[in-house]
């Protein structure tokens, strides 16, 4: 199957990259909080929910804010997330208030897969979608998954991503997948693009 | 405490606890509905308000369907704590 990788995006150490160009970049002291609300005002993202998700959930939104900019997004494009260390960061926000009253919306973000939730109803998808929590980057399983995907239905486009948040670092990656561009969908390449700013 | 300044103290309150940040004070209105068309609240907020009003007012609504005659605007919400209200 002759599928490539359309575009991709790159969010980590206080930057924002479309392709190998940075668009964004906050002052290096700029923690998680201040970086995401500079982004989002930056990218002009106009969707108060925003302020209500967590940390992961941003990450993906304004990473798909990049990716899906100028284009016309079918309905049908799956997206394939992963990363390390799950929803952990909400995860210990929660447990610290259970001394207390929880907050019900710090519990609905304690559970990784939410970010394809909130990524699906803000772009209107209504799409297969899968996350792994895996020990690192794994571009054979993204791979594979998206090929699976799209040679067995009708998927005509895939988001593959690794959308990792553990305490102050965030890092994340997001490739476009479809039958259009220049560059080919192989382990290769997709390992390549996501050392690109990770060396 | 004055009605007046409880409804502002009550708007401080739900812009903080929903991370309403795109608003101020004075963009809510007493009457203005706090779900539906107006600030466009959802389910989870709504659990969020049922918690703010245990935590600031000592109010615990045992049913939470008491919510839906209770959240229905700023008006609505700080007659029922000035009502209720433990603390």
């Amino acid at each position: 199957m002759d599928l490539k990788i359309t575009d991709s995006v790159h969010i980590k150490n206080q930057k924002i990259f479309h392709g190998k160009e940075m668009i964004f970049s906050a002052k290096p002291s700029a923690d998680i909080i201040q970086f995401l609300k500079q982004a989002y005002k930056y990218l002009n993202v106009s969707y108060p929910k925003f302020h209500k998700m967590d940390g992961l959930s941003k990450l993906g939104i304004l990473g798909t804010e990049v990716l899906f900019q100028n284009r016309t997004i079918h309905p049908e494009t799956a997206l394939i997330f992963s990363n390390s260390s799950s929803s952990l960061e909400t995860d210990k926000l929660h447990i610290e208030a259970m001394g207390d009253i929880v907050s019900p919306a710090v519990f609905v973000y304690t559970l990784p897969n939410i970010i394809v939730g909130e990524i699906s109803i803000k772009n209107g998808l209504l799409s297969e979608n899968v996350f792994f929590v895996t020990d690192k980057f794994n571009a054979g399983l993204l791979l594979d998954y998206s090929e699976i995907l799209m040679e067995d239905s009708d998927v005509p486009a895939v988001v593959c991503a690794w959308i990792e948040w553990k305490n102050a670092d965030y890092d994340v990656f997001l490739c476009l997948i479809s039958r259009k561009g220049n560059l080919a969908f192989n382990k290769e390449n997709l390992e390549e693009l996501y050392h690109f700013e990770n060396e | 405490m004055k009605m007046s300044d409880l409804r502002t103290e009550l708007k401080r309150s739900i812009i903080e606890q929903l991370n309403l940040e795109e608003l101020e004070v004075d963009d809510i209105a007493n009457d203005e509905p706090l779900f539906g068309d107006g600030l466009g609240l959802d389910s989870i907020d709504a659990l969020e308000l049922i918690v703010l009003l245990e935590k600031d007012y000592g109010i615990k609504l045992e049913e939470p369907e008491q919510g839906k005659k209770i959240f229905v605007s700023i008006d609505k919400m700080a007659e029922y704590i000035e009502a209720h209200r433990t603390k």
